[in-house]
């Protein structure tokens, strides 16, 4: 019994705690990708930067706060600075789309085009985010490390396997259920939520009915921004701060959205978590675990790993790769949001 | 002078002009419909009168009050309601949802207007949670009508409401058509059902390549046998 | 007379282009600007790739890192010796395990189609099928992968090459990157536009991920160096009695003068492949194949009610085209004379390449090129050019200020600040880019 116990405890240990964090993290980039997406009608490969810039501005205001001698005590004071982050995130996303992507909006260009020009866009805030913090790797996490330590977690239960469950893991899990519980709420009950899902799944009848796209676009950068700065943020307090990472995460980030069916809100939080758990749980070396639940003679003399963990976010594609053939609609056949 | 008139309409979608010279007008109360061959302009006189293509000559008025140059958006202001031939409802939202996007320029309380409509289409409100996606098409015709008039237009535009339906829910449809008109709403329709059209018409306009062909009450085009003979198979 | 006009426009380009280099030559050296022209002949080598995948066709590939580093290990393949000791630690190993693998692909194919009539339980039968493959490979492959991999690691560590002469992996590069071109053609190019390009970002990060962590194949982030030229060595060059005189009478640097003759001859062979390739795609534009792509890439559904298997063409032109920039990417590897599978970053390898087609002019292989050209250019030139005008903006400032030093060590990062810059404003103001395609 306490066998199983203990297989259990490094599965909560090593796959379900991380995977949730991740996934929460993956979910809600994944939301802002569809946002953009169902709304504004392209692929935004800027997003990426969007959230490296609203986890810079984190940082930056972190950094001052620290300075002059705030804190929250056990909690990261980079809580502090989210609001004041998303803010600056929410400006420079709504002075890009009035800069550049209106434009195209104005004389209806392809998706395609759209696509393209959210690379430059890309450059333009990756150099941005550059020039201002450098290619260097920051550490902004204060306040206490974990929730649960390891070390405590076996004094409690006597078990020997410990259960670790850190500060920023928790933060991450917590706000995103906060932030994708808020987003759903707005879509679905204000007045203002649902003109964008009208404009989202019929633009003309949206525009005979009087919805004015203009704001509908406006809103959803807002949204989109601020959920890009939060998303950020919490990955790089979970993670440490590289300004490169945030374009490969892209990728994840993507496949999430595609997995869940582009366009399709409820399906991008579940898209971040299949592909979180799918990653986690094939690149996890199961010796341990089964040499709990195994008779002896049978204990497994090698890693017992799917795949290297250095293949970890390939996965992601994989996963995305096999979805587009089989299924391109994702799992959660949407269009709208 | 009509409630509603589009007068000595001329244009077209920017290439050659559809419409010649064209005049389509009704009363409050009243139901006018519109038919015609295929390709005779129905269809482009009504986005004419609502304002989704430009006219080069004529004019549309509203309660004698020129509204030639305004945007569909501000027509509806106006008073104007416009059901599009497809994709006239929000498939991924509730029936409810749906209503209250008809309503969304309106700023005061929805809830007797909503009322209204139901009372209208009592299908819609046993599927008011349904999504309009999942509804049959004759229940989907209704919530763009009911979607429509949300706005509590004094006129309601109708682009074929009953394509793709079949003839008892077309009937029913008229049926519904015909209350509307009771409640002294202004109904212009394009239809290609003619005979059964025109049969509940209190005005009806015969278009043939963009023109007035004839024009005179529902009974009386009926009636007509060069009308029967060319329009209306017999 | 538009035609004219274009050939103006072009030669203005070029000679535009020659003055910067030549400019370059004089104020930083010359060195420095064969590196760059040779940057830029590869740079246009593979914009010539992409053209006449967005151009001709409208395909958007992001996975152009993948070929390119595809190249790049071919670089490794053909031309470094094998290292026999690890052939025979698991050599045979590796190739029974690869055989199984390929017969267990064979078997869930045929498992596939036999099956089809069990409905649910094909994908059970299927999915059998594959797994027991997948642990019977990994059986067989992983203690071979082990034995090599601890094979004088510190030396080799992998199975090497063939110890060819370089310049075939030109070609190989390009056979390798157009195979794998197919497979990943016939799986996303049904989709559309966008899933398209994320399809082939992902899986160009997949090749990365491979080319860094199968040990045994590409000695991975350990790097390959020391690959053998085709061209000779400076430290050769600097022993030829002529140069010795030549630079003599000269009065030049004996050292400068052998690396610019290396860079000469590299130089030669990359402008050979560049005139070459472009010769062939402005056949193939001009041609009835390349009219029937530009119908399809204008009109998709017309194209496809007049007949044309719309699916197999696109295919086509996704496979020349990453051939292409396989070719390249094997290029650039022999250039460095070393790979490094950690050095590819898709910035750098697929949109900086996407930033010169579109600069350039999409659908004009003159433009592409000099596309290439230019945007290379101000990559390089970007850091110095950024240094120099924040010298200028912060002149009032003292050297120690702490802004002012902050910037200036962030003048480099510039370079992506431009390039965003570039393509926003050519989308924007000049969407056909520098030299337009001609409507024919």
């Amino acid at each position: 019994m306490t066998d199983i116990l203990n297989a259990l405890v490094i599965l909560a240990n090593f796959i379900f705690v991380p995977a949730m964090a991740y996934g929460s993290q993956l979910a809600l980039g994944a939301l802002g990708i569809t946002m953009v997406y169902s709304i504004l009608r392209f692929s935004n490969f800027a997003h990426g930067e969007l959230m490296s810039f609203g986890a810079m501005t984190t940082i930056l205001l972190t950094w001052a706060l620290q300075s002059s001698g705030y804190s929250l005590g056990i909690f990261p004071t980079a809580l502090l600075a989210i609001p004041v982050s998303i803010l600056v995130t929410v400006i420079l996303a709504v002075a890009i789309d009035k800069s550049v992507y209106q434009y195209y909006r104005k004389i209806r260009a392809e998706p395609v085009t759209l696509l393209i020009v959210s690379i430059g866009v890309m450059f333009l805030i990756s150099g941005l985010i550059r020039f201002i913090i450098g290619p260097k790797d920051q550490v902004f996490t204060d306040g206490q490390r974990f929730i649960m330590k390891a070390r405590a977690f076996k004094k409690m239960t006597g078990l020997n396997e410990g259960l670790a469950i850190k500060m920023t893991q928790g933060i991450t899990v917590v706000t995103a259920f906060v932030l994708v519980a808020l987003v759903f709420w707005f879509l679905n009950k204000t007045r203002t939520g649902k003109s964008m899902r009208a404009y989202s799944d019929n633009e003309d009848l949206a525009l005979l009915s009087g919805i004015n796209p203009e704001r509908v676009v406006l809103i959803t950068w807002v949204i989109t921004a601020a959920l890009a700065a939060v998303a950020g943020t919490l990955y790089g307090l979970d993670k440490s701060y590289k300004p490169f990472t945030y374009l490969s995460l892209l990728l994840p980030i993507f496949s999430a959205a595609i997995v869940g069916g582009v366009g399709n809100p409820l399906g991008a939080i579940a898209g971040g978590f299949v592909i979180a758990f799918s990653e986690l749980t094939i690149t996890f070396a199961y010796k341990k675990v089964l040499t709990y639940l195994l008779p002896e003679s049978m204990a497994p003399d090698t890693l017992m790993q799917l795949l290297s963990t250095d293949y970890k976010i390939a996965l992601s594609f994989v996963i995305l790769v096999i979805v587009l053939i089989f299924k391109p609609t994702g799992l959660f056949s949407g269009k709208t949001i | 002078m009509s409630f509603l008139l589009g007068a000595n309409m001329t244009g077209g979608y920017g290439g050659a002009d559809i419409l010649h010279d064209c005049t389509i007008g009704v009363e409050k109360g009243e139901i006018a419909v519109v038919v015609g061959p295929n390709g005779a302009g129905k269809s482009t006189a009504m986005k004419a009168i609502f304002g989704m293509l430009n006219i080069r000559q004529g004019q549309v008025t509203i309660d004698g009050e020129d509204i030639t140059s305004l945007k569909p958006e501000e027509r509806v202001l106006k008073g104007m309601g416009f059901v599009p031939q497809t994709n006239n409802v929000f498939t991924s939202m509730s029936v409810e949802e749906n209503l209250e996007m008809g309503a969304f320029i309106r700023r005061d309380d929805i809830t007797s207007t909503m009322e209204q409509v139901y009372d209208l289409f009592p299908i819609l409100k046993e599927k008011r949670k349904q999504p309009a996606g999942e509804l049959s098409g004759g229940q989907r015709q209704q919530v763009a009508v009911g979607r429509a008039l949300m706005t509590q237009p004094k006129v309601l535009m109708l682009d074929e409401p009953t394509a793709g339906v079949s003839p008892i829910v077309m009937d029913e449809l008229f049926d519904r058509i015909i209350e509307v008109a009771r409640t002294g709403i202004a109904i212009l329709m394009v239809e290609q059902n003619a005979k059964q059209a025109l049969n509940i018409a209190d005005k009806g306009y015969v278009l043939v390549q963009g023109e007035n062909r004839y024009t005179d009450t529902g009974a009386a085009l009926i009636a007509n046998p060069e009308v029967r003979r060319a329009f209306l198979g017999g | 007379m538009m035609d004219r006009l274009m050939t103006n426009r072009t030669s203005i380009l070029f000679a535009v282009m020659t003055a910067l280099i030549i400019f370059v030559g004089f104020v930083q050296s010359w060195n420095v600007a064969f590196t760059i022209i040779n940057l830029c002949l590869i740079s246009a080598i593979m914009t010539l790739g992409v053209n006449i995948q967005w151009g001709y066709a409208g395909l958007v590939n992001f996975g152009l890192m993948g070929f390119a580093a595809l190249g790049g290990f071919a670089g490794v393949l053909i031309s470094m010796p094998p290292v026999p000791g690890a052939w025979e630690a698991g050599g045979m190993g590796i190739l029974i395990g690869l055989l199984v693998g390929l017969g267990f692909i064979i078997a869930a194919v045929m498992v596939w189609h036999k099956t089809a009539h069990l409905g649910r339980l094909q994908h059970w039968a299927l999915a059998a099928v594959l797994v027991i493959g997948f642990f019977s490979f990994r059986h067989i492959v992983d203690p071979a992968v082990a034995a090599i991999e601890s094979f004088e690691s510190a030396k080799t560590g992998y199975l090497g090459g063939f110890g060819l002469p370089i310049m075939l992996s030109w070609v190989i590069g390009g056979v390798l990157a157009a195979g794998v071109a197919w497979l990943i053609g016939k799986i996303s190019l049904g989709l559309r536009s966008d899933y398209l390009a994320i399809a082939t970002l992902g899986i160009s990060e997949i090749i990365i991920y491979a080319l860094k962590n199968e040990e045994w194949l590409s000695r991975g982030v350990k790097n390959v160096t020391g690959l053998p030229r085709p061209v000779p060595y400076e430290i050769d060059l600097q022993e030829t009695p002529w140069l010795i005189e030549l630079t003599n009478t000269w009065g030049l640097s004996l050292v400068d003068t052998s690396s610019i003759i290396v860079k000469l001859c590299y130089a030669v062979l990359f402008t050979a492949v560049l005139v070459g390739i472009y010769h062939l795609s402005e056949i193939a534009l001009k041609s009835p194949w390349g009219r029937m792509m530009r119908a399809i890439r204008d009109n998709e559904v017309s194209a496809e009610a007049m007949g044309k298997d719309v699916k197999a063409k696109h295919l086509q032109v996704f496979i020349i085209g990453s051939a292409i920039v396989g070719a390249a990417g094997a290029m650039l590897t022999t250039l460095d004379g070393q790979f490094t599978p950690a050095s590819y970053q898709p910035l750098r390898y697929t949109f900086l390449i996407w930033v010169m087609v579109i600069a350039g002019g999409s659908g004009n292989n003159a433009g592409s090129v000099i596309g290439g050209f230019l945007i290379w250019f101000f990559w390089i030139e970007a850091e110095p050019l950024g240094l120099w005008i924040i010298e200028m903006l912060t002149a009032g400032l003292a050297d120690d200020n702490a802004l002012k030093m902050h910037l200036i060590e962030s003048a480099a990062h510039t370079r992506f600040m431009m390039m965003g810059l570039v393509l926003i404003l050519v989308l924007r103001f000049s969407p056909k880019g520098l030299i337009p395609e001609v409507k024919r």
